[in-house]
C-alpha cells in the first residue's frame, strides 16, 4: 500500500491564555498524537463526536493548520516544509469541502466566479476556456450551468454544497478533504450529496478523506474508517468490519446510537454490542482524563485504563483492524463473531 | 444585478431607499444645492455681480454698513459691498468640493489602512491601530492651526490641497478602525478560509473576498464622512486657517460675517442655512443608506 497521505503522530495544542500578558494556563489538546495513512485511489472516513478533533484534523492534512508536533506527509513530502512551488502545487493537489455551505461561499461573488476561482488562482484557463471549465464542471456535480450568474443566496444548501464540491474538484484534486460535507443539510438532501461523491470518485478517481459525525453517511462512501475520540484515533478498520465487529467500547456505543434513531436497522448492533447508549458529554480536551480518554465513560473500564493510555494496535487473526482499548474482547478477533457479550 | 435574500442586498436596499420619503427630500435638497453651486457664473452674470468684486456705491449704506436684501442684491451686501448671493454660491462650490474630496480621501486611506491592518494582524496591525489611535487621540482644532500656520501658504490652490489634507488625516481613523474590525469579523468567516485553501494569495483574497463583504460598510461612514468634513472646513475657514481669503466659503463668509452681524443678519443667516442644510440632507441620507442596508448590513 503506497501512502497517499501520511499523518505520523500529529498533535494540535492550542495555549489557553489569561489576561493582558497572556500567560498560558492550560492547552486545549484538539489533536493529540493521530497516526494514519491514506492510500491513492481509496476513501478514508473519519466519525467521532464534536470537539473530537475531526475538523482539526481536516485542517492540518490540508495545510490550513499547522501541527504543534508530529508530521503530515504528501506523497513523502512534509507539508510543513514545502517550498513556495511546492505549496502551490499541493494547494492544487488537495482540495476541502467545508462542512457549513452557506459561510463556505462568499456572498457576495457569483456562483460561476466562485467555481473558476482555483483554476484562475492557478492559472489554469481564463476567459471562453474558463467559463467551459466552470459550465461543465457545474454539469459534472448536478447543476444547471445557465445559473453560474446567481448569487449563492439563490441556491438550496444542497446546491451550494455541490457549488463548494465543484469548486473543490476543479483542478482534478488528488485529494478531496471533506469536513462534514453533508451535516448541515436536510436528511434528504444528504444522501444525493453522499451520492454525488461516490459518483465522482469513481469518474474522476478521487481519493477522499470523508469527515463526519454521522456512522452511516462514513460507512456508505468509506473503504474504511477510523473512529476519533478526544484528539485520538480509538479505531481503524474497513467500514464492513467496523460495522459488523466494533472492536472498541465507544465504537460499539456509536454504532448502537445511530441503530437506536434508525428503526430499520436492526441485529446484533442494535443492543451496542450488549453495551448501553453513551451517557454524557466527552471530556474536555483542555481538561484530558488520565490514561484511556474513554474511561470515564466506558463501562469495560478498569484501574489499568485510569493509569496507561491504550495503543492503537491490531489483535491476532486481524492485522488491518486496529483498536486502542487494553479490553478488546476476545471473540471479536475472531472472524466470524458479531455478538459481543458482556 | 437583482435577487435579494441573504447576503444580496442591493436590489432590495435600493427598493427600500426608493420608499423612504425622508431619503428623498434630502436627496432634492442636496440635488438643489449642487445646482446652486453649478450654476454660480449665472447668478454672476445675472446680478452683474461678479464673485470677489466690490460695490461700495450701491453695496453700503451712507455709514459704511451693508445693504440688506433688496432688487439690487438679493441676498444682501457683505461689508465690502460684495453680493452675498454670488459669493454663497461659489462658496458653496469651495465648500462641497473640499468636503467630498476629503471626505473620499478620508475613506481611501481608512479603507487602505484598516484593510491591511485587520488582515495582517501583527505588527504591521499594532502599527496601523497605534497611527488610528493617534489621530483620533490628537485636538483636531489645535494641530490643524498649528500646521495652517507653519506652513505659510498663500496661493488658492494650495491653501485647499492642505485643507483637505488635513482633514481627512483626521477622518481616516474613525472609518479604518470600523474598517479593521469589520475585516476582523469578515477575516473569520468560512469563505476566506476556503480562499486560502485554494491557494489564492493574500492580495487576491483581500480585494476579491475581503473588500465586497465591507463595501456597503464604507459606503454608509463615507456619506456620513462629507457633512462633518464639510463643518471642519467650514470651522477652519471661519478661523482663518482654512481656504485663503477672498476666496469665499461658507465657513468664510460666517467668519467675515460674525462682526457685522448685529447690523445685517443675513451674513449670518445665508451661508448658515446652506450649511445646516447640507450637513442635514447629508446626514439623513447617510443614514437612510445605513436603514436601507439594514439587518443585512453586517453581511
Amino acid at each position: 500500500m503506497t501512502a497517499l497521505l501520511s499523518v505520523r503522530d500529529a498533535r494540535v495544542h492550542f495555549p489557553l491564555t489569561r489576561g493582558v500578558l497572556r500567560r498560558e494556563i492550560g492547552r486545549v489538546r484538539a489533536l493529540d498524537g493521530v497516526t494514519l495513512d491514506v492510500a491513492a485511489g481509496e476513501t478514508l472516513g473519519i466519525v467521532g463526536e464534536s470537539g473530537c478533533g475531526k475538523s482539526t484534523l481536516a485542517r492540518c492534512v490540508t495545510a490550513l493548520q499547522p501541527v504543534t508536533a508530529g508530521r503530515v506527509l504528501f506523497e513523502g513530502t512534509d507539508v510543513a516544509a514545502l517550498s513556495r512551488t511546492g505549496r502551490k502545487a499541493f494547494r492544487r493537489d488537495v482540495q476541502i469541502v467545508f462542512q457549513d455551505p452557506y459561510g463556505s461561499l462568499n456572498p457576495r461573488r457569483r456562483v460561476g466566479s466562485i467555481i473558476a476561482d482555483p483554476l484562475a488562482v492557478h492559472r489554469v484557463a481564463s476567459g471562453e476556456a474558463l467559463r467551459r471549465r466552470v459550465r461543465d464542471l457545474m454539469d459534472l456535480v448536478g447543476l444547471d450551468p445557465s445559473h453560474a450568474d446567481r448569487f449563492p443566496a439563490e441556491f438550496s444548501g444542497g446546491q451550494r454544497q455541490r457549488v463548494a464540491i465543484a469548486r473543490a474538484i476543479a483542478l482534478r484534486p488528488r485529494l478531496l478533504v471533506c469536513d462534514e460535507p453533508v451535516s448541515a443539510l436536510d436528511a434528504s438532501v444528504q444522501a444525493q450529496i453522499l451520492n454525488l461523491l461516490r459518483d465522482l470518485r469513481d469518474e474522476l478517481g478521487l481519493t477522499i478523506v470523508f469527515i463526519a459525525h454521522d456512522l452511516p453517511a462514513v460507512r456508505y462512501v468509506s473503504d474504511r474508517v477510523a473512529v476519533m475520540y478526544l484528539g485520538r484515533v480509538v479505531e481503524l478498520a474497513a467500514a464492513e468490519d467496523l460495522h459488523a465487529r466494533p472492536r472498541h467500547p465507544y465504537t460499539a456505543a456509536l454504532l448502537a446510537a445511530a441503530a437506536a434513531t434508525d428503526p430499520a436497522e436492526t441485529g446484533p448492533i442494535a443492543t451496542g454490542g450488549g453495551l448501553p447508549l453513551l451517557q454524557g458529554e466527552p471530556p474536555s480536551p483542555a481538561a484530558p482524563p488520565p490514561g484511556c480518554g474513554f474511561h470515564p465513560r466506558c463501562p469495560r473500564a478498569t484501574p489499568l485504563c485510569r493509569r496507561e493510555p491504550p495503543p492503537l494496535i491490531s489483535r491476532p487473526g486481524a492485522p488491518a483492524h486496529l483498536a486502542a482499548c487494553h479490553h478488546v474482547p476476545e471473540h471479536a478477533a475472531l472472524p466470524a463473531g458479531p455478538e459481543a457479550g458482556s | 444585478m437583482t435577487g435579494g435574500g441573504r447576503g444580496m442586498t442591493s436590489g432590495s436596499a435600493w427598493a427600500r431607499l426608493r420608499r423612504d420619503r425622508a431619503a428623498a427630500g434630502a436627496a432634492a435638497t442636496l440635488l438643489l444645492i449642487a445646482v446652486f453651486a453649478l450654476l454660480a457664473p449665472l447668478w454672476a452674470r445675472w446680478t452683474g455681480h461678479p464673485c470677489d468684486a466690490a460695490f461700495p456705491a450701491t453695496g453700503l449704506a451712507a455709514d459704511g454698513t451693508p445693504r440688506g436684501p433688496s432688487r439690487e442684491f438679493w441676498l444682501g451686501a457683505d461689508p465690502l459691498g460684495r453680493d452675498v448671493l454670488v459669493r454663497a454660491a461659489y462658496g458653496a462650490r469651495i465648500s462641497l468640493a473640499v468636503g467630498v474630496l476629503a471626505a473620499l480621501l478620508a475613506a481611501l486611506a481608512g479603507t487602505a489602512a484598516g484593510t491591511v491592518a485587520g488582515y495582517a494582524g501583527g505588527a504591521l496591525d499594532a502599527l496601523l491601530a497605534r497611527l488610528m489611535d493617534t489621530a483620533l487621540a490628537l485636538p483636531h482644532l489645535l494641530v490643524a492651526i498649528t500646521i495652517a500656520t507653519t506652513f505659510q501658504i498663500t496661493s488658492a490652490a494650495g491653501s485647499l490641497a492642505l485643507t483637505v489634507l488635513v482633514i481627512a488625516f483626521f477622518s481616516f481613523a474613525a472609518l479604518g478602525r470600523v474598517v479593521r474590525g469589520q475585516v476582523l469579523v469578515v477575516k473569520e468567516r468560512p469563505f476566506i478560509e476556503a480562499a486560502r485553501a485554494t491557494g489564492a494569495p493574500a492580495a487576491r483574497i483581500v480585494v476579491v473576498d475581503v473588500l465586497p463583504n465591507v463595501a456597503a460598510q464604507v459606503a454608509v461612514l463615507t456619506s456620513l464622512l462629507v457633512p462633518a468634513a464639510i463643518v471642519f472646513e467650514a470651522t477652519l475657514s471661519f478661523l482663518g486657517v482654512g481656504v485663503r481669503p477672498p476666496m469665499p466659503s461658507w465657513g468664510a463668509m460666517l467668519g467675515e460675517g460674525g462682526a457685522a452681524f448685529r447690523s445685517a443678519w443675513w451674513l449670518l443667516a445665508v451661508p448658515g442655512t446652506l450649511l445646516l442644510l447640507t450637513t442635514l440632507a447629508c446626514n439623513l441620507l447617510g443614514d437612510a443608506v445605513r436603514d436601507a442596508l439594514g439587518p443585512e448590513r453586517g453581511r
